[in-house]
C-alpha cells in the first residue's frame, strides 16, 4: 500500500491478510490461493504489508479492551491515512471487528468479506467453474460462528460451494444452529479448560458423519481446529480441509 | 354488594403486593448501569412481534415450542376475559363487554378453546418434567427448588384452565333455559356443559361461584408468585424482547471509558477536548451486582430456566463446567442477595461475597468459545457472551488475571502486533513465490 501510496495510485480494494494469512503456515495458502483468485478476476486491490497489525480482536474477547482499543485506533489511523474505503477480509473475526465494532471508534469503510465479493462476481457471470473440474466431490460446509450467528452470513458460501461441485451435503447442525470449532474467543491460543472432550472433536465427528471427503471452512481458526480434529481420528489421508477460496482455486486450476 | 366489595378488597390487597414488588424491583434497576440508548422502535415492534407474539425463536425446536406457543397465545386470549372478570366483580355486572357483540364472540371462543389447548400442554408439560429425563432440565445450577418452582407453576396454570373450562360449563347450563340469554360462544364449554345437566340448578351456581372465585383468585396469587420466581418470565419475557439489544450477535459493546483513556495515551494533545462526562468509572467490567447493566438484569428477569442456551454450549456439551443459564440465574441470585443492602447502605455496601468468585468462576468464564450458539438460542434474546466478556474485562483489566496463553497473545500483540510471536518485517513473508498457473 505504501509503494502505491508513493506513486499516487489508489486501489480499489484493500485485502486485509490478517495474522493468520501472514504467519500461520497452512492459512498463508488460502491468503495465497485468495490473491490468486483477485489476480485473476483481475481486481485493483492492496494490503499494508509489514503496517498491518492484529485488529485487536483476540485481546478484546479476552477481556483486554485497552489492548484492543490500543490496536484499533491505531489501525484506524493508518487505514484513514491512506484514504481506504473498502476492505476485503478473510478471516471472520477480521471481518466482524472492522464491520461491527471499529464504526464505535470512528472508522467509516466498509468491509467486504471474500466470500461476499466471490459471490457477487460469480452472480455478474465474471466467476464461473466447470462443476466436473472437482468431479462432483462430497463436500459438507462448517459454518464460522463469526460468519454465521455473528453475522447471518449463510447464503454466500453455500451458494459458492455449489457452483463448485454437486455434491455438497450438510451436517446435522449447520448454518445458525452450527457448532462451534472451539478456537473462537481466544480458545485456540488457551488449553481447553477441564471437560471430557474437545469440541474440535465433537465437531469434526459430526463433520465425518456426513461421509464427506472436503470439509470446506471460511475462517483461520476453524481450520486449524477442524485440520486437528481429522487428524486426531486418523483420518487425514482420505478427508482433507480446505478453505473455499482453496477449492476455487483448484476448481480454476489457477 | 357483599361480594362486590369482598372483591375490591381482595383486589386492592392484590395491586398493594404486586405495587410493592414492583417498586422493589425498580430499585434493583436502579442500581445497574446503562446499557444502551433504546431507540428505533419501529424495529423493536417488528421484533417483539416476530419473537415474543410469533414465538419464532422457540419454534426453533418445532415440537415441544409448539406447545408454548399454543400456551402464549392462550393467555394473551384468555387475559381478555380475566379484565372482563374483574370489571364483573367490582361492578357486581355478569359479562361486562358482551357489549362488543360479534369480537365479544370471538373472544370468548377463543378463550373457551384455548382454554382447553392450554390445559392440554400443561398436562404434557408436567407429565414431560415429572416422568422424562430431559437432559436441558438438569444441571450444576438446577437445584431440587428449580424443578419445584416449575412444577408448582405448571400446577397452577392447570387449576386456571380447570376453573375457567367448569365457569364456562356452568354458566352455559344456568343461562340455557327460556328467558335467559347466553352472551358469548363456548365452542369447547359446550360440548362439555351437558355433564351438569343432571344436577340441580342451585348446584350448578354454586359450580359458577366456585370456579369464579377460583379463577379470579388463582390469578391474584399467581401475579404475585411469579415475582418471585423463575416465571417472573409470563410478565419480562415481552418487554425483554422488546427492549432486545439490536446490534449483529457478533457485536460486543465498546467501552467508551478506555477509549477516552486509549486517546489520551495515543493524542495527548487532543486529551483536554474529551466530554467530562466520559470519565473512568471505578471500575472496569463486571465483578459483582452494582456492575452490570440495566439490560443484564432484566435479562435475568425474564430468563425462565429453559436450558436452550446450555442445551447448545459447546463448551458445556464437552464436559466444562460453563452454563450460560447458569450465568443468567447466578445475576438475579446474587442480585436478590446484595440488592436489599446496596438498596440501604448506597453503593459502598460491601457484603465480603462476589458475583464472581463465590457465584461465577473464572474456569467458566474461560471456557467460551464466544459463538453465540446460546444467545441465537434463546426465545427472549438474551445474551450471555456480552455478559462473559464483560466479566472477563474486570479479570484482566482489574486483576490482570488471564490463563497463561491468553497471557502469552496480550504480550505478543503488543510487542509484535500479532497473536503470534512473528516480527511484523515478515508480514509478507506469505506472498513470496505466488504464481499463477498459465492456462
Amino acid at each position: 500500500m505504501a509503494d502505491l501510496h508513493a506513486r499516487g495510485e489508489q486501489p480499489e480494494y484493500l485485502f486485509w491478510v490478517g495474522c493468520a494469512g501472514a504467519f500461520d503456515d497452512r492459512y498463508k495458502k488460502v491468503a495465497q490461493a485468495f490473491v490468486k483468485i483477485l489476480t485473476f478476476l483481475d481486481i485493483s486491490y492492496a494490503v499494508l504489508g509489514r503496517e498491518e497489525s492484529c485488529t485487536g480482536d483476540p485481546a478484546r474477547r479476552a477481556g483486554n479492551e485497552m489492548l484492543y482499543q490500543m490496536q484499533a485506533l491505531q489501525n484506524i489511523a493508518i487505514l484513514e491515512s491512506y484514504g481506504i474505503t473498502r476492505i476485503i477480509t478473510i478471516c471472520p473475526h477480521c471481518y466482524n471487528i472492522f464491520k461491527n465494532e471499529y464504526p464505535d471508534l470512528g472508522a467509516k469503510f466498509e468491509t467486504i468479506n471474500y466470500l461476499q465479493l466471490l459471490d457477487q462476481f460469480i452472480v455478474s457471470g465474471k466467476l464461473s467453474f466447470d462443476a466436473a473440474a472437482l468431479g462432483g466431490v462430497c463436500v459438507t460446509y462448517h459454518d464460522p460462528c463469526y460468519l454465521g450467528r455473528a453475522n447471518d452470513m449463510y447464503f454466500e458460501p453455500r451458494s459458492i460451494l455449489k457452483k463448485l461441485t454437486t455434491g455438497l451435503v450438510e451436517m446435522e447442525r449447520n448454518k445458525s444452529f452450527a457448532f462451534c470449532c472451539g478456537g473462537g474467543g481466544t480458545q485456540m491460543f488457551k488449553e481447553a479448560e477441564k471437560g471430557n472432550k474437545e469440541v474440535y472433536v465433537e465437531r469434526t465427528e459430526e463433520a465425518l458423519r456426513t461421509n464427506a471427503t472436503v470439509i470446506a471452512t471460511a475462517c483461520p481458526f476453524c481450520m486449524t481446529m477442524i485440520t486437528d480434529g481429522i487428524k486426531s481420528k486418523n483420518r487425514e489421508d482420505e478427508i482433507k480441509n480446505f478453505d473455499i477460496a482453496e477449492l476455487i482455486v483448484q476448481s480454476l486450476n489457477l | 354488594m357483599g361480594k362486590q366489595i369482598a372483591f375490591a378488597v381482595i383486589l386492592l390487597a392484590t395491586l398493594g403486593i404486586f405495587s410493592y414488588t414492583i417498586s422493589r424491583t425498580i430499585r434493583y434497576f436502579k442500581l445497574t448501569k446503562k446499557a444502551f440508548p433504546v431507540r428505533d422502535f419501529g424495529k423493536r415492534l417488528q421484533v417483539m412481534m416476530s419473537v415474543a407474539f410469533g414465538q419464532t425463536k422457540i419454534f426453533r425446536r418445532p415440537v415441544i415450542g409448539f406447545f408454548h406457543a399454543v400456551v402464549f397465545w392462550g393467555f394473551c386470549v384468555i387475559a381478555v376475559g380475566s379484565v372482563e372478570m374483574v370489571v364483573d366483580g367490582l361492578s357486581g355486572s355478569e359479562k361486562a363487554l358482551q357489549f362488543l357483540g360479534p369480537l365479544y364472540d370471538l373472544i370468548m371462543a377463543s378463550g373457551d378453546i384455548f382454554g382447553l389447548l392450554v390445559a392440554i400442554c400443561i398436562v404434557i408439560f408436567l407429565g414431560r418434567r415429572l416422568l422424562f429425563h430431559i437432559k436441558r432440565f438438569e444441571g450444576i445450577e438446577m437445584k431440587r427448588v428449580s424443578h419445584l418452582d416449575a412444577n408448582i407453576a405448571l400446577s397452577m396454570i392447570l387449576i386456571l384452565m380447570i376453573s375457567l373450562l367448569g365457569m364456562n360449563m356452568a354458566y352455559l347450563s344456568i343461562h340455557t333455559v327460556p328467558g335467559k340469554q347466553v352472551a358469548g360462544v363456548y365452542p369447547v364449554s359446550s360440548l362439555l356443559a351437558g355433564i351438569f345437566s343432571a344436577l340441580p340448578a342451585g348446584k350448578v351456581f354454586v359450580i359458577y361461584e366456585t370456579c369464579w372465585w377460583l379463577h379470579i383468585l388463582m390469578i391474584f396469587v399467581f401475579a404475585n408468585v411469579l415475582p418471585y420466581s423463575k416465571h417472573f418470565h409470563v410478565f419480562m419475557s415481552v418487554p425483554n424482547v422488546f427492549l432486545s439489544r439490536l446490534d449483529p450477535l457478533g457485536k460486543l459493546s465498546n467501552m467508551d471509558n478506555i477509549t477516552c483513556e486509549v486517546r489520551m495515551m495515543l493524542y495527548p494533545e487532543q486529551g483536554a477536548g474529551l466530554p467530562a462526562s466520559v470519565l473512568p468509572p471505578e471500575r472496569f467490567g463486571v465483578k459483582d451486582a452494582e456492575d452490570i447493566t440495566w439490560k443484564n438484569y432484566l435479562d435475568s428477569l425474564a430468563c425462565t430456566e429453559c436450558g436452550r442456551c446450555t442445551s447448545v454450549c459447546p463448551a458445556n456439551l464437552t464436559g466444562k463446567l460453563l452454563s450460560p443459564r447458569k450465568i443468567i440465574m447466578n445475576i438475579r441470585a446474587r442480585m436478590k442477595e446484595k440488592g436489599p443492602g446496596l438498596v440501604k447502605n448506597g453503593t459502598g455496601f460491601n457484603d465480603n461475597k462476589s458475583l464472581l468468585n463465590d457465584y461465577i468462576t473464572p474456569e467458566e468464564l474461560w471456557a467460551c468459545t464466544t459463538c453465540n450458539a446460546c444467545a441465537m438460542e434463546c426465545p427472549v434474546n438474551i445474551n450471555h457472551p456480552g455478559l462473559i466478556i464483560d466479566m472477563r474485562r474486570y479479570l484482566v483489566m482489574e486483576e490482570a488475571s488471564a490463563p497463561s496463553g491468553i497471557k502469552w497473545i496480550f504480550g505478543n500483540i503488543e510487542n509484535n502486533g500479532a497473536a503470534w510471536q512473528f516480527s511484523a518485517d515478515d508480514r509478507m513473508v506469505w506472498a513470496k513465490d505466488i504464481t499463477l498457473n498459465q492456462n
